[in-house]
């Protein structure tokens, strides 16, 4: 068990520079996520921390341990690569024990690893067999195995369940989330899904251009993202971003609404405001009664979309489109004209010129 | 239970170091000898080619005389203007056989594998077997026109390679029968490459399969076409073997190409300075066709990287 | 093709025969073609077994009367070839001496060189991929007169060694080229996963990457034994006499023309020429089409 120290990384290629100096520290045992859209970062960040690339300049520490120029093999780390990359000519056995041949452990300590390894991914009855011959989650699981056998220090996950299905998925995540809970090992877990990162991390590291945007608990970036790339990224359907200008009794929206929110100190003359869909309601006297500081709008139905539990609802409120989210029951019908509540304590408000949360 | 690092690891990472220099280090002797090949090699030949070499490599300055000589040679004008004759009608004919053979391939027929061998096998033999047995076909004692007069066709001339005007077909013939199964391998590839959904879709919009051959698949592996033309007019460029088996370059120096003018000039006749010019026009050749086309290959795929 | 229920419908019925006629045009063209490309392999086989008479009486194409070995037997052991009359044998050898050597070396060479050029690539090494690359197209006859040089420098003229020498540096561009290009289809996350299991450059290698190589080790092997086999004009100006390949020997065969053409013997020769490509071919050629298709159009 480790933990885990970045200091001032940075990655180029060339002239290219795709980590822009990152700073980071996750504690022992803890689940950070890395996560941002494809071209980031992340993935390179994750890479130099395998010391499967070199880092350009900064310091990369497990536990107190500077190991910048530690080849993979001596990190103490196993990896969970986005392909699997199971070795296609080796059965699942064979896969999970190369890397103990190649560190010369005793015949019968691998066999006993590899038993206690199968037996707890419940993957025994496939130890024999070629990974070709294997399904997406089985592979899945062959893959974690041969990361599980290392019992490592520090475990890298590399997006290792965007090739599954969408249910296989969430069944893997649960998983991983208890593997975790059990092993209490620190983890980084690279994904651009931002519901994976979510549900499973301790804490998330956004990043955008290779830089570091935010880097807190998963309810803090959800609720107090600190910029509107954090804002927009996190959360499906996005955050809705409306432009106003700050007035004395609050933000004046382009459509003409008030919204009784006072902007905070140092808050120019224009400003953005970003409220989650969830957080709009239908205007009603129960649900005023318990958003007292709601504002009151009204907006245009444009497209009902179902999903089941709840109903994603886009409207139009002034030239801005907007988005809602409201339980199934309470959802209008079709095109029509809806009274809305604006749970205004919620919303987070944004500095256009620097895209900075105020 | 802190990670440390393991015994007998230096700490500046020197393993790790000399690990990269490894792959690098092995490289080395595959790149002095590819050096050697192409560029020490072709250099010394064209330096040669500015001597005065005869029968030895000698190294007075002549400048591009060889050169003017070489042009002013009425073989080598016979030479250069048979390869362009031959080129244009191998390759087309090549490609054009090569096509045929592959969409007949790809309309779901039966023992695929069999056809395929049979069209492909010339590519295993060699030019000199290829042109050694149809040297015999076209003679006229024993080959094709004695078999057809003898069943009854007295008139029939097939006699190709006894005459200086159409030895050169004999030529392009044999040069077709030998490559058009290449052309066919790498065509029914390009075809089987093309998206599926693409020709469900041409279907469905009701086009005659002829029409989704000339207006869907054909387009989309442009690419292709223009792949074999260029290793098709490589082979042409190079041609030697096929023309000593097959004709020997006659009748008279009727059949004579490039590649046989600088054997002959450099092995037979003692002027190495002269045949080494004719080798750097046959470099010239191969870099007219060559440098557009990694151009072009350049280029698509800045465009396609660009687009992703 | 059609069902039964639609039998009788008009527009089943005519889609059904419009079906039949496409079959027979393609069989019919298909059937065309395979006779004109297997023509030349007939005769030559035929010939060698049918005696010189009445080969001179009915003509090459023709179906045999009569059978014989002796043929065989000549060009193998006795026929007359520049003077020296001891058949192909020797030349034939002279070919197995110098392409099994020239083949395995350069193969090796090339999966090593692959291996390096699309998984520890460095800093220039797309360069110099494209360098090696040139080798691929430089003719021959450029580097003719700087290997009959450099062969004599080394003392190696007039031999299969040279021959072997010069096969191997010629075929480095092909193999790397075959490899690499196979070898980039590799997924990198494999290398890197072997990397953190503690497997280093050559456990990689033999562990990882040459138990996936079969395909294209068998695309190189065959392509370059067919090549190294047929090859001509190196093996006619670089050895002489004895030490000539088979190749070389054939056109002598062919050359050293008396007045009658031995056709029997000379098909004999040519197939004796010609057998061991052709074996190699109809063993590998499955696996060689699709790794050649894979590796030449990219």
């Amino acid at each position: 068990m480790a933990t885990l120290t970045i200091r001032n990384a940075r990655k180029s290629f060339g002239a290219v520079e795709v980590l822009k100096g990152v700073t980071l520290a996750a504690e022992d045992g803890e689940f950070i996520a890395l996560v941002g859209p494809s071209g980031c970062g992340k993935s390179t960040l994750l890479n130099m921390i395998a010391g499967l690339e070199r880092i350009t300049s900064g310091e990369i520490y497990i536990g107190d341990w500077l190991v910048n120029a530690v080849p993979p093999k001596d990190r103490d780390i196993a990896m969970v690569f986005q392909s699997y990359a199971l070795y296609p000519t080796m059965t699942v056995r064979e896969n999970i024990t190369f890397g103990m041949e190649s560190r010369r452990v005793p015949k019968r300590e691998q066999d006993a690893a590899v038993d206690r390894v199968a037996t707890f991914l419940k993957i025994e009855q496939l130890l024999k067999r070629k990974p070709g011959q294997l399904s997406g989650g089985q592979r899945q699981r062959v893959a974690m195995g041969r990361a599980l056998v290392r019992d490592p220090s520090l475990f890298l996950f590399d997006e290792p369940l965007s090739n599954l299905d969408a249910k296989l998925r969430i069944e893997m995540r649960t998983e991983i989330k208890k593997l975790h809970r059990q092993l209490g090992r620190t983890t980084v877990y690279v994904t651009h899904d931002q519901v994976e990162a979510m549900t499973l991390a301790s804490r998330i590291a956004v990043m955008y251009r290779g830089e570091l945007q935010q880097f807190d608990k998963p309810a803090q970036v959800y609720s107090r993202p600190a910029n509107l790339f954090v804002a927009g990224f996190m959360g499906s359907p996005a955050m809705n971003f409306l432009p106003g200008t700050v007035e004395n009794r609050g933000v004046r929206l382009q459509d003409g609404t008030l919204l009784n929110k006072p902007a905070p100190n140092g808050a120019s003359k224009k400003v953005i405001v970003g409220i989650r869909p969830e957080h709009i309601h239908r205007a009603s006297a129960e649900t005023l009664a318990r958003h007292p500081d709601a504002t009151r709008v009204a907006a245009m139905v444009e497209v009902v979309e179902p999903t089941g539990a709840e109903t994603i609802v886009i409207m139009r409120l002034g030239e801005t489109e907007i988005t809602g989210r409201f339980p199934a029951d309470m959802a209008p019908e079709g095109e029509e004209s809806v009274e809305l509540a604006f749970d205004i304590n919620q919303a987070c408000i944004f500095d256009p010129a620097t895209e900075q949360l105020l | 239970m802190q990670p440390k690092p393991p015994p007998g690891l230096t700490p500046n990472g020197l393993r790790m170091r000399l690990g990269e220099w490894l792959p690098f280090a092995l490289l080395v002797p595959s790149l002095i000898a590819s050096f050697v090949y192409v560029f020490v090699f072709t250099g010394w030949t064209f330096y040669i080619s500015l001597s005065d070499s005869s029968l030895l490599p000698t190294y007075g300055w002549v400048g591009f005389e060889n050169y003017a000589k070489l042009w002013s040679s009425r073989r080598w004008n016979i030479a250069y203007n048979n390869l362009f004759f031959f080129s244009t009608f191998y390759v087309l004919g090549a490609m054009a056989v090569g096509l045929l053979l592959a969409i007949l391939i790809d309309q779901k027929i039966r023992a695929e594998s069999l056809w395929r061998t049979i069209f492909l096998y010339p590519l295993a033999v060699s030019f000199v077997v290829t042109g050694t047995v149809w040297s015999w076909l076209y003679s006229p004692v024993a080959g094709i026109e004695f078999m057809v007069q003898s069943l009854g066709f007295e008139n029939f001339e097939f006699a190709l390679t006894a005459s200086r005007d159409l030895a050169i077909y004999a030529v392009i013939i044999t040069g077709v029968w030998q490559s058009s199964g290449f052309a066919m391998a790498l065509f029914l590839a390009g075809l089987r490459s093309v998206d599926q959904d693409l020709v469900k879709a041409a279907q469905i919009d009701g086009a005659s399969s002829f029409r989704i051959y000339r207006r869907v698949i054909l387009p989309s592996i442009g690419p292709i076409f223009i792949a074999v033309a260029v290793i098709m007019l490589q082979f042409a460029i190079k041609t030697f073997d096929l023309v000593v088996a097959l004709t020997g370059g006659g009748p008279g120096i009727s059949t004579t190409f490039p590649a046989i003018f600088v054997y002959d000039l450099m092995f037979q006749r003692g002027q190495i300075a002269q045949g080494a010019g004719a080798a750097i026009m046959m470099l010239l050749a191969l870099t007219v066709v060559l440098v557009p086309y990694s151009l072009w290959m350049v280029w698509r795929r800045r465009r396609d990287s660009g687009h992703g | 093709m059609v069902d039964a229920v639609f039998a009788d419908d008009p527009a089943a019925r005519a889609a059904q025969r419009a079906y039949f006629v496409n079959r027979v045009v393609i069989y019919g063209l298909l059937g065309v073609f395979s006779l004109i490309y297997l023509l030349p392999l007939a005769v030559v086989i035929m010939n060698s077994f049918r005696p010189l008479p009445e080969i001179a009486e009915y003509g090459l194409i023709n179906i045999p009367r009569q059978i014989h070995f002796s043929a065989w037997a000549d060009a193998w052991g006795t026929y007359c070839i520049n003077g020296a009359c001891e058949g192909m044998k020797r030349n034939f050898m002279n070919s197995l001496y110098m392409t099994i050597p020239a083949t395995i070396i350069s193969t090796i060479l090339g999966a090593l060189n692959g291996y390096i050029l699309s998984k520890w690539r460095f800093r220039g090494s797309e360069v110099l991929f494209t360098c090696m690359l040139l080798g691929v197209f430089i003719p021959g006859q450029l580097a003719l007169l700087p290997w009959a040089f450099l062969l004599g420098q080394l003392g190696l003229n007039n031999s299969i060694a040279g021959l072997v020498l010069v096969h191997v540096i010629q075929g480095i561009s092909f193999t790397t080229l075959f490899c690499r290009n196979f070898y980039v289809s590799i997924p990198d996350d494999l290398i890197k996963a072997a990397r953190i299991d503690g497997a280093g450059f050559w456990r990689i290698f033999r562990k990882i990457v040459l138990p996936i190589s079969p395909p294209i080790l068998i695309v190189t092997v065959i392509w370059q034994f067919t090549g190294i086999w047929n090859e001509f004009l190196f093996g006619v100006v670089l050895t002489s006499g004895k030490q000539q390949p088979i190749t070389a020997a054939l056109v002598a065969l062919a050359a050293s023309e008396t007045n009658v053409r031995n056709f029997d013997v000379m098909s004999a020769g040519v197939l004796i020429g010609a057998v061991p490509p052709l074996l190699v071919y109809f063993f590998g050629g499955k696996y060689f089409v699709r790794g050649l298709t894979q590796g030449a159009v990219k």
